[in-house]
């Protein structure tokens, strides 16, 4: 495998666990999130931190789980206490904060960012193969969630809030549940994007990627794993597969983004499976 | 001296946001979509005041094709997006509108490159006054006046005339305002151009002040236009013109006092977060337009 492809692989590797835990916070429990770069920033400072103080690679791995998840719980008690459209601002916000947080602190390299950040010591192909182990198990967790009460209890609070309290369904733990979990594996795509590239600038985290994972989980079907899988695959290969793509890329989400939810708002997902029971009734 | 020229800075950002909120929090009166793409319309606005000042020589003529084109504009975007998706969960139209944004923002980067387009002609812009050591730009004062005709003309329009009354009526309760013959579909309309145009305004004043138009201008403060709307009380007029006064003084005091802590968009999400957790309702919290 040559360098590059490597280096593909390793990024889809990433953008598939940022995907599938920003879906299990947006599409499983309707809490809808345009902040998820500032979880996926705060796990890979955090590792790069940890890698920089020469505290190890599964140390770094800790640290960034527990970066992202601390973050994404104090913005879960945001959520108990505004409605899901306010919500969405309210990350925005976060987002932007994190980014200007950083920006200013000289501790954390400010605009010019962290670099020399020792290796991991697995090689280019060794960090490839732990980010798609952990990715597999990501969507392992994600798949296991959806088929267990707490994601029924997830899917519940999401859909109607009220409805989910007289059944029992305690829907601001839920909410918080979500946010950690979500927020943690976030944290950890960061922990592994510090392993890969061995340099961060606060840029790579700011609001434009979050709407870019935002478009992954809706283009993919809000809610639907193997669908934002599928989708964050596919995004990340676009630019790189049709190479004009990459200058306009910004473009090419945007316009997919609306054209999906305008054509299709269910996404890829609903789209296979109405194409699927049309077949199947002719 | 120094803090009131603080408070000038303060005052004038504020007004600019407010003529760009208050389209923002009346499209979320009548539809319940945060209408993210606003910021587009925006930017739309000050490109053509730059392009149309520049080709024509007059930058009032700028502004003018402004007004004409965004509302227009705004209207688009909800017949062909917005009107087809109001079936679904408000966050998909909302979703739709990011997408949007990010795909305007990228086509001005396109069309009119990284670097932006500048005003050939902009004396206005570099402007200032003395008032016995307090500097004021003439932009500034352009900005506060232009809103506060802009916004006096909008309080007679929907408390005296009969269209702007049943505006007024369908925002706050669409039902018994449609029973009273009041057309929803035509409030709507409107709504979109009268929004629009005053984001156009405010998109061109703020190219007058930078005496620039890059393709991220609209990013930024749209965002604090959705912080302004939130913290205003979605869907309220008054809420947001106060919410806008009070974010334009807090950024301008803020950067004193934690600049070198955060920068000055990170300070006004910083007093949104805040203000968010102590009233979860916003200023006013209810819904009065």
């Amino acid at each position: 495998m040559s360098a590059y492809e490597i280096s593909i692989i390793s990024i889809i590797g990433i953008n598939v666990i940022l995907a599938v835990s920003l879906n299990m916070i947006s599409g499983f429990c309707g809490q809808i999130s345009l902040g998820h770069g500032a979880f996926f920033g705060a796990g890979a400072y955090a590792a790069a931190l940890t890698m920089t103080g020469k505290g190890g690679v599964p140390l770094a791995i800790v640290a960034a789980l527990i970066t992202g998840s601390l973050l994404g719980v104090i913005v879960g008690f945001a959520s108990l206490r505004v409605r899901t459209d306010f919500l969405a601002v309210t990350t925005i916000g976060v987002n932007f904060l994190f980014v200007g947080f950083v920006r200013k602190q000289t501790w954390l390299g400010g605009e010019m960012g962290i670099s020399g950040i020792p290796p991991t010591g697995l090689g280019a192909a060794g960090n490839m193969v732990m980010i798609l182990l952990f990715a597999a198990a990501t969507i392992a967790l994600s798949l296991y969630i959806s088929r267990s009460w707490m994601g029924f209890a997830f899917r519940a609070v999401g859909e109607d809030e009220g409805a989910a309290a007289t059944l029992g369904i305690n829907s601001g733990a839920y909410k918080l549940a979500a946010f950690g979990i979500g927020t943690a594996l976030a944290g950890l795509a960061g922990g592994l994007y510090t392993f890969f590239t061995q340099f961060i600038t606060v840029d790579a985290f700011d609001f434009i990627f979050s709407v870019m994972l935002m478009a992954m989980v809706v283009i993919g079907g809000i809610g639907s794993t193997w669908g934002v899988v599928v989708a964050a695959v596919g995004l990340t290969l676009l630019p790189e597969a049709i190479r004009f793509v990459n200058d306009y890329r910004l473009l090419v989400f945007g316009g997919l983004l609306v054209l999906v939810i305008r054509l299709a708002p269910g996404g890829l997902t609903a789209m296979v499976q109405n194409l699927f029971l049309a077949v199947r009734r002719s | 001296m120094y803090y009131i020229d603080l408070a000038v800075t303060g005052i004038s950002f504020g007004c600019m946001y407010a003529m760009m909120s208050v389209g923002l929090t009346l499209v979320y009166g009548l539809l319940r979509i945060l209408h993210v793409a606003h910021a587009a319309v925006f930017a739309l606005g000050a490109y053509v005041t730059v392009l149309v000042g520049n080709a024509t020589g007059s930058i009032l003529l700028g502004f003018l094709a402004a007004v004409i084109v965004t509302p227009l504009f705004g209207i688009a975007i909800y017949r062909l997006l917005y009107e087809p998706l109001l079936k679904y969960r408000p966050d998909v139209p909302m979703i739709a509108s990011v997408g949007l944004l990010v795909l305007m923002q990228d086509a001005f980067r396109i069309v009119f490159g990284e670097q932006g387009i500048t005003f050939h002609r902009n004396a206005f812009a570099f402007t200032t006054f003395n008032f016995s050591g307090v500097t004021v730009s003439a932009v500034q004062i352009a900005i506060v006046m232009t809103a506060a005709v802009v916004f006096t003309g909008l309080h007679l329009f929907t408390t005296r005339t009969r269209i702007g009354i049943g505006w007024r009526a369908t925002v706050s309760r669409p039902q018994i305002a449609a029973s009273f013959g009041i057309d929803p579909i035509k409030v709507r309309y409107l709504n979109f151009a009268v929004g629009s145009a005053l984001a156009a305004v405010a998109g061109g004043l703020v190219a007058e002040l930078n005496n620039l138009v890059d393709p991220g201008i609209g990013f930024v403060v749209s965002y604090k236009a959705l912080a302004i709307i939130v913290l205003g009380g979605l869907g309220s007029v008054r809420g947001t013109l106060i919410a806008s006064l009070v974010l334009g003084l807090v950024e301008a005091y803020g950067t004193i006092f934690i600049g070198a802590w955060l920068d000055r968009d990170a300070i006004a999400f910083l007093a949104l977060i805040v203000l968010l957790m102590i009233r979860p309702q916003g200023f006013t919290g209810a819904r009065t337009a």
